[in-house]
């Protein structure tokens, strides 16, 4: 099963790597991962995605846990949450193509951010299988090039990861 | 208050902290610290031959002591020849403060000479690390390093020093901090109550109990509860090879070691148990053998201080989460307000059970179909000739596992072994440490021809130092244990686990001012081991010839349950 485990960090040098490094270590997996200051400059929010069963994702938030700098962690897809993920994606747009992309980047409320007189630069949010539904959508275009945030995420109504 | 260089502030701290020894080896980026090691004589140093026994040194100390051991090495490849004793003391949770010097900041990333990235190396094997970004920090972070190492589930913690962080012209005012907190570091220092309670029951309630315990019980100091515990319920106990001492090994209620190499009785008696209480311990792979055939019947309370350990390899059915002696405490009182055990005939019969297995196989060894000395005899008689009472290292392989089934440890802190890692090269430098510190006990470090060639070179440290240690070299010529895994399942095609061109290991502890002896038949040994020990002030290298063809009985089969056994090389159960 998919979770989305969001930890707050020391933001101090090393940090990300004892994260990073506990994966790897541990023969965990990491498919998406996030990281940038929150508004207490002492602390990181690093919100990564990883895929196990019960026992796995409990072994790897016990690690995490150990880990000194992590401050406090929760997992997110145990409770109602919000999850978003940006794209930003450069499809080739010429011809009977450029109608086609911009109505697909409307249907799925994208705003085309830049463009040439061959190229849209598209940008999206939303959950990652939105995105993906995305790039479903306009394979028959040519896309240039995908960057994409990784999963960012806070749980829903009263629920705070705080000090 | 007084004023002081980055350097000065390191030795400062260390006499603060109540530090007697540390060990190391001066280079380029320390020398800062070692002149001002220099200046003053209430730290004295020991300078190793090679920066891993350094780690092994401390790493000995810490395990006979309970405190942290403390090592200082220069950067570049003063800094990775410790990663071994590292990684040695954080899988056996030893606690360790690794001072390891680094190039000047500004040079830091420029690849410069004797430039490592230690922080990236030592990472997966240190509780934590440090950097020093700034001088005035020093007292600060070194007073965290020592409180991380030594709290919770303890392990080794790197600081990594530049030089110009020590520069003897910049002084910085020093107070010793008294006490560190971090908020993100908070061990718990006590079990749930209600788990306990719970525990409590079920152990009442057992009929087929076994009481498992590991190497946290002694880093816990929860020996005496344990026995206490042990005798108060009248359970059968079983430790693993890193527990060994924490149950009196002479008690008729101890069934000897756990697991691969454990004895009969205690894998019988995990096997067919029907609640195990694990102190201390976690389910390793050379406890559990094949963890989906591992005790069928059993509930498991499974007592540590550490949460990840429980529920790891095996489910824990009562799980509790905190220091093994603080939970015993509150087990013990709720136990001792109890009526007692509520299946005193159910208890009767499973005594009678492992009586009976204790008759049908107790480990032995058959020495009349041989000239040569068993490896396992020379164990008995160093237990004998010693009356069970020295600090034994060892080495890692056969010998060690001969160790650990004959020297029967009636205290904790007294079997120190590298359980976790398997460090060929561990036992004597750990052996070194323990005497320099506790100078009026016998150590003795078992160890084998292959491990002992792993840091023979500190052989030249004893004599500069006077570290009469005893060293007792089990030689059976070849890699014991690599030989017997080749024996059972490679046919026996000995592949590189012979050493040809064994160095004449009298003559080599000669050349460094030592004594040595060789013992090659079974009436010379026990004359030979009660010379060793009467040169007190020696150090005494005895060579002795052992069988190469022994075996280490018994041994579980591979992927099996705990009762799946070789009992000798012809015989499973």
């Amino acid at each position: 099963m998919r979770h989305i485990i969001s930890i707050l960090l020391e933001n101090e040098s090393g940090a990300l790597s004892r994260v990073v490094g506990l994966f790897s270590q541990r023969g965990y997996n990491i498919e998406t991962l996030n990281v940038a200051p929150t508004d207490d400059p002492t602390l990181s929010r690093l919100t990564l995605t990883t895929r196990g069963d019960d026992r796995v994702v409990e072994q790897i938030t016990k690690q995490l846990n150990k880990l000194i700098e992590v401050v406090k962690l929760v997992d997110l897809s145990e409770g109602d949450h919000i999850e978003r993920d940006l794209m930003l994606i450069k499809v080739k747009a010429t011809g009977g193509m450029r109608a086609e992309v911009k109505r697909c980047v409307d249907i799925f409320r994208g705003q085309i951010v830049d463009l040439t007189n061959s190229i849209y630069t598209i940008q999206l949010v939303g959950t990652s299988q939105k995105l993906d539904a995305f790039l479903a959508a306009v394979s028959d275009a040519q896309i240039l090039e995908v960057a994409r945030s990784g999963v960012s995420g806070i749980s829903r109504g009263e629920k705070i990861l705080s000090l | 208050m007084d004023y002081l260089s980055g350097a000065e502030m390191v030795v400062r701290l260390l006499q603060d902290e109540g530090v007697e020894y540390i060990y190391g080896y001066p280079g380029g980026a320390a020398l800062h610290i070692y002149d001002a090691l220099f200046r003053q004589d209430r730290v004295k140093h020991v300078l190793v031959r090679h920066e891993q026994a350094a780690t092994h040194m401390a790493d000995g100390y810490a395990r006979a002591s309970g405190k942290p051991g403390v090592v200082l090495v220069t950067s570049g490849p003063g800094a990775t020849n410790t990663i071994t004793g590292i990684a040695t003391a954080f899988t056996d949770s030893i606690p360790m403060v690794v001072l390891s010097a680094q190039v000047a900041t500004q040079l830091i990333g420029e690849d410069a000479f004797q430039e490592t990235d230690m922080m990236g190396i030592s990472r997966p094997v240190v509780k934590h690390n440090f950097s020093i970004r700034r001088p005035e920090d020093i007292p600060v972070v070194l007073k965290k390093a020592f409180y991380i190492a030594s709290t919770g589930r303890p392990g080794p913690v790197v600081v990594d020093i530049p030089k110009d962080m020590t520069a003897p012209d910049q002084k910085y005012p020093y107070t010793h901090p008294k006490e560190v907190r971090l908020r993100s570091y908070t061990p718990v220092v006590r079990g749930h109550a209600g788990q306990i309670r719970k525990a409590a029951d079920l152990l009442l309630q057992a009929e087929k109990p076994v009481i498992y315990s590991g190497g946290g019980v002694i880093l816990g100091g929860a020996s005496s509860l344990l026995t206490e515990l042990v005798r108060l319920l009248g359970y059968p106990c079983t430790n693993t090879l890193m527990g060994l001492g924490a149950y009196p090994g002479t008690d008729p209620q101890f069934l000897g070691m756990l697991g691969m190499h454990g004895s009969y009785e205690a894998n019988m008696a995990m096997h067919h148990a029907d609640l195990i209480l694990a102190v201390g311990a976690r389910f390793d792979d050379r406890v559990t053998n094949n963890t989906a055939k591992f005790c069928p019947d059993a509930k498991i309370i499974h007592i540590d201080v550490d949460p990840a350990s429980i529920s790891k390899t095996v489910r824990a059915d009562v799980p509790i989460v905190g220091p093994v002696d603080s939970v015993l405490r509150e087990l013990l009182a709720l136990l001792r307000d109890s009526d007692g055990p509520a299946q005193p005939a159910a208890l009767k019969s499973w005594w009678a059970q492992i009586d009976e297995w204790r008759k049908r196989h107790g480990g032995r060894y058959r020495t009349d179909d041989s000239k040569l000395m068993k490896p396992q005899e020379v164990i008995e008689a160093l237990y004998r000739v010693s009356r069970g009472d020295a600090y034994v290292t060892s080495d890692v392989g056969q010998h060690q596992m001969f160790a650990a089934q004959y020297y029967k440890f009636d205290r904790p802190n007294r079997w120190i072994n590298s359980g976790g890692l398997g460090t060929m090269g561990f036992g004597f430098p750990a052996a070194m440490g323990i005497k320099l510190n506790y100078p009026d006990e016998l150590v003795v470090c078992v160890t084998g021809e292959g491990s002992i060639q792993m840091n023979i070179q500190e052989l030249s440290t004893c004599l500069q130092y006077s570290i009469p240690v005893k060293i007792l070299n089990l030689n059976n010529q070849s890699l014991g244990m690599v030989r017997q895994w080749q024996d059972m399942n490679y046919q026996s095609r000995h592949s590189h686990s012979y050493l040809e061109s064994l160095p004449d290991f009298v003559k080599l502890a000669e050349a460094y001012g030592h004594v040595g002896v060789r013992v090659e038949s079974r009436d010379e040994l026990v004359p030979a081991l009660e010379k060793a020990l009467a040169l007190e002030d020696r150090l005494v290298f005895l060579d002795v010839h052992v069988d190469p063809e022994e075996h280490v009985y018994p041994m579980q089969v591979a992927q099996q349950s705990m009762c799946d056994m070789w009992l000798s090389k012809t015989e499973r159960t």
